[in-house]
Order: C-alpha cells, then sequence, then structure tokens
C-alpha cells in the first residue's frame, strides 16, 4: 500500500502537464514490470529445469546416435514443408474471411480453428477417417491416384499442416483487418483488378504479418506430436519426429529424452533467431 | 485515475497466486487415514495400470467398490513404462500394476515400492487382424509379404519387447509400418483399417472382439509376459490400497481376469 501511495504522489503532477511525454520516458510501471517477470520466469523456468538435467558428460556421445540426425532431418523437412502448404492455402483463406462478404462468413472463421480446440490425437483420428485406406477419400486416392498418405512422410506433413494451418491464418487475419484498406482502394481506381490488387498491394502490405504467421505455423508443426503419431505413425527414417522419439526416449531413458528436447529447442531457436532478424523486425 | 489499472493488476496477480495455491492443494488426493481393519477402509485408491488391463481392472474396481462402500478406485491406464516414469516423477498413485517386471524394476529400482511384487497374471501375444480375417492370416510368416502392413509396439513397451522376441523365437524378418507407442494404439490401427495385422496381447484381441479376429501363433509361447503389482511407497491410502491388491489376488479378481483372456501365473 505504501508503495502505491509513494508512486501515486510522485507521479500525479507530471500526467496532468504533458501526459504523452511521461509515458515515454517515465519508468516502467510496476503493475506491468512484475506480471511481465512473472510470466517470463513462467515460460523460462521449465527449460531451466530441462538444463538441470541434462547429462552434460554424455551428451556429445548421446548426440552423435544414428537414430537423431535422421529425427530432426525428418522434423525440420516435414515443418518446412507443412508450413509451405499453409501458406500456399491458408494466406488466400485468410484474405477470403479478411476482405469478401459471404453468408456463413462466422460459422466459416470458427470452423478454422477446430483444429486448435480439437485435441492433436482426435485431429489425427479424424484425418485416418478421411484420408486412411478407409476413409472418406483415401480409398478413391489409393484406387485413382496410388497415393496412400497415412504411415508416409507425406502423411506427416499432412498432419502437421491440419495442426498448425489456424495459427497461421490467424495471424495473417489479424494482419489483414489492420492494414489499411485505402492502399487497395486507390489501386483499383487505378484500374486494378482484385488479383493485381492482391499481388501488388495486400501482399506486400501484410508482408511482415504473414512472416509472423509462418514463424507460428513453423513452430507449432516442429512441435506436433499427437496428430502425427495417430495419422502417420511412427518409423524411424519414414515418420518419426523429434517429439515422437522425445516420446518413446522418455518410455525407458529420461535422460535421452531431454537431450533429444533440447537439441529440438536450440536448433529452433537457433532458426527463427536468425529468421527474426533477417525478415520479421525490419519494416 | 492512476491507481485503477494498478490495482486491477495486483488483483489479477493475487487470484493468480491463490489459484496457484488451490491448484497445488487440489493434487493431495483424499486418501484418508487407515482407521483399523479392512472394513473400515476410506478414501480413494488411485491405482497405474498398464493400459492392457483397462478392462479388466475396470471391472475389478466396479467390484472393489462394490464390496467396499466408501472407497472410490481411480485408474490411471498407460504404457507401464510411461506409468513407472510418472511415479518415479512424484505422480500421486496408491498401486502401480505393470505389464512387464522391467517396468516394475524402474519403480522399486527406486526405491518406490513397499515389499516385493506380486506377479498376478500372464499374457501373451496374438495376432490382431480385421474380422474374418480377410487375408487368412494364420500365423507369423503370412506378415511377411510386400505389402502386408503391420502395426508393432516400439520395443520401448512391453509389447514391443514382446513382439521382437517372438519375432526372434520364429526367426521371421518383417518390416512394420509403425511402432506404435502403446498396445491399444496398434490395435486401433487394425479398428481403423489402417494395417492389416498388429501383434497386441491376447486380452486386447479379446476386448475388441467386435472388430478383429485374434490368431494364435507358437512363438508367442516364447515371449509371455508376467504382470507385477505393488503397493508404493508413498501411497496416501496405503490400507486401501492394500485391500485393492487383495481383491486382484483374489478368486473374484483372477476370474475377471481369467474371462479377459489373462493366464494364471
Amino acid at each position: 500500500m505504501s508503495l502505491l501511495d509513494h508512486a501515486d504522489t510522485a507521479t500525479r503532477p507530471a500526467v496532468g502537464r504533458s501526459p504523452r511525454r511521461r509515458r515515454r520516458t517515465g519508468r516502467i510501471p510496476v503493475a506491468l514490470l512484475v506480471p511481465a517477470t512473472l510470466g517470463l520466469l513462467f515460460l523460462v523456468l521449465p527449460l531451466a529445469g530441462l538444463l538441470a538435467r541434462t547429462p552434460w558428460t554424455t551428451l556429445p556421445t548421446r548426440l552423435a546416435e544414428p537414430g537423431v540426425l535422421t529425427a530432426l532431418r525428418l522434423s525440420l523437412l516435414t515443418a518446412t514443408l507443412a508450413t509451405l502448404l499453409c501458406l500456399a492455402l491458408g494466406v488466400p483463406l485468410a484474405w477470403l474471411l479478411a476482405r469478401v462478404r459471404f453468408p456463413g462468413r462466422r460459422v466459416v472463421r470458427a470452423l478454422v480453428t477446430v483444429p486448435l480446440v480439437l485435441p492433436p490425437v482426435v485431429g489425427g483420428v479424424a484425418l485416418l477417417l478421411v484420408f486412411g485406406r478407409r476413409g472418406l477419400l483415401g480409398g478413391w486416392l489409393d484406387s485413382t491416384f496410388g497415393i496412400t498418405l497415412p504411415f508416409t512422410t507425406a502423411g506427416v506433413v499432412l498432419a502437421e499442416a491440419f495442426v498448425a494451418m489456424p495459427f497461421l491464418i490467424i495471424a495473417v487475419e489479424g494482419a489483414l483487418r489492420g492494414a489499411d484498406t485505402r492502399y487497395e482502394e486507390a489501386a483499383a481506381t487505378l484500374g486494378a483488378g482484385r488479383w493485381t490488387t492482391f499481388t501488388h498491394v495486400t501482399l506486400p502490405l501484410i508482408g511482415p504479418g504473414i512472416a509472423a504467421g509462418a514463424v507460428l505455423c513453423w513452430a507449432r508443426a516442429l512441435g506436433e506430436f499427437g496428430a502425427t503419431i495417430t495419422f502417420a505413425g511412427n518409423f524411424p527414417g519414414r515418420t518419426q519426429t523429434m517429439p515422437l522419439a522425445v516420446y518413446l526416449a522418455l518410455e525407458t531413458d529420461l535422460e535421452a529424452a531431454i537431450v533429444l528436447s533440447l537439441l529440438l529447442l536450440t536448433v529452433s531457436v537457433v532458426i527463427l533467431a536468425s529468421l527474426r532478424d533477417r525478415w520479421i523486425t525490419s519494416p | 485515475m492512476r491507481t485503477r489499472p494498478f490495482r486491477t493488476a495486483l488483483v489479477a496477480v493475487a487470484a493468480l497466486a491463490v489459484l496457484a495455491v488451490t491448484a497445488c492443494g487440489d493434487s493431495d488426493s483424499g486418501g484418508a487415514p487407515a482407521d483399523g481393519g479392512d472394513p473400515g477402509i476410506t478414501g480413494t485408491v488411485t491405482v497405474f495400470a498398464a493400459a492392457s488391463l483397462t478392462e479388466s481392472f475396470t471391472t475389478i474396481g466396479r467390484n472393489f467398490e462394490a464390496a467396499n462402500p466408501g472407497v472410490k478406485v481411480t485408474f490411471s491406464f498407460a504404457g507401464s513404462s510411461a506409468l513407472a516414469n510418472q511415479i518415479n516423477q512424484g505422480a500421486p498413485a496408491d498401486v502401480f500394476a505393470s505389464a512387464a517386471p522391467a517396468n516394475m524394476k524402474t519403480v522399486t529400482g527406486a526405491g518406490n515400492g513397499d515389499g516385493t511384487p506380486t506377479t498376478f497374471v500372464k499374457n501373451q501375444l496374438v495376432i490382431a487382424v480385421p474380422k474374418g480375417n480377410p487375408d487368412g492370416v494364420t500365423g507369423l510368416v503370412d506378415l511377411t509379404g510386400p505389402d502386408a502392413k503391420v502395426a508393432l509396439c516400439a520395443e520401448q513397451v512391453p509389447c514391443g519387447a514382446a513382439a521382437r522376441k517372438a519375432l526372434d523365437a520364429a526367426g521371421v524378418e518383417l518390416t512394420p509400418v509403425t511402432l506404435e507407442q502403446d498396445v491399444k494404439a496398434a490395435l486401433a490401427k487394425v479398428r481403423l483399417g489402417e494395417v492389416d495385422a498388429a501383434l497386441v496381447y491376447r486380452t486386447d484381441a479379446k476386448a475388441g472382439a467386435a472388430e478383429v479376429d485374434g490368431i494364435e501363433f507358437p512363438e508367442s509361447a516364447g515371449a509371455v509376459n508376467d504382470y507385477p503389482i505393488i503397493v508404493l511407497k508413498d501411497a496416501a491410502n496405503p490400507a486401501a490400497a492394500r485391500a485393492f491388491v487383495s481383491h486382484v489376488l483374489s478368486d473374484a479378481g483372477r476370474g475377471v481376469l481369467t474371462a479377459a483372456g489373462f493366464q494364471a501365473p
């Protein structure tokens, strides 16, 4: 209470005189700093827990085990392909939701978030019921094109894309709604069609939003476990991504699981940090 | 004006703190202290049991509750190795029933068991195929064809270790399409029609008899799994836990287990 009173009397005069200036140069409000610090601790402490239990002495030999690199390579490959798939399908869908008025738009918007709510394992079963051998489309895909998706690397990409796409769509739709539509209107008055406006005006305008959405999407795909193991199964080199390897390592060897988790974390943080410097912070 | 957001934030932080404290309190299960003999047991018994025990232990739990009014049995069914790890990390369990001695050893080796484990049943593998056995599977060799899609358990879990043993005993090389994280997941792939066959326990094939057939094969005799059970050292309700274990070992408990396809030890 005394702290609060003190802060109150000390800053009150400034409020009346030049609120805008004070807001910029004043010290950080305790009311923001405390929860912010707590939030950071909450997110970072589990990582510290992992680091505390890491078997540093056996780390090199564990990382050199043959299965580890295979799983990491597969994870990076599938997460990247899944992100590309999400970009190809998700950006147009986000545009549709943000720029076109059509009946049932609200319902569609809610449907887009279904994979966020659905437990990933259920998502995997749902994918099987559609793309599986006896699924709605799976039998037809197999007999017509000879394509089977379960237990394949393509299946992993599909499972990851299913779970990760909402992250991209929500980010891009947010960017579209926040973007100033006057630029698009100006392009239209100058004779640009909707497609030209989209490619020449809208896309550059929301570039940072797309990049942020893609990063979220990639990160989610990289960590995907439930839908992947249910839909694509678990086979080393083909469908066993890092999260699956971590889960199975956990069955017998906690330290191996920790090493694998740390490797996945390190690689993803390094990749995201380098991307951020290059793309995301640039205006 | 200025103090309002500050106060709101304080309230929010306080609310968070309260939430955290109550959440911790929740993990204290309602295990009442034992007051005397068997008839007096009350409270909750938390049983961590292998996934393959799901059906039979659920029935046994219901019978146990009927015989002991005032006692509630809650189960956590999962792969034995995952359960063993959870117990060693301090999960609040009273009883552990494992599908293999190795996972029991993980728990007793860490000093978390009370006494020595008792083997209460044995289980062995069968080949689970879709109902009606459309591919005419009669033995392990039928699973080795290039087009055969087979699901096995990962070798880290007991059913996978048993499958490896049986395949080695038969001298059969087979390439599964997937290595599942527990026996129920392997069975689910057969039920969904995604694989042609899976090596699962006889009991699991029996539990899924509406959709799958279990094909016996001779080599499974070389890979029989012992199921041990134990009361845990940190049991919140040791009296009820012991009563539950005796119930599993009693004739009534055995009856349920053999009806499910388990063999007596």
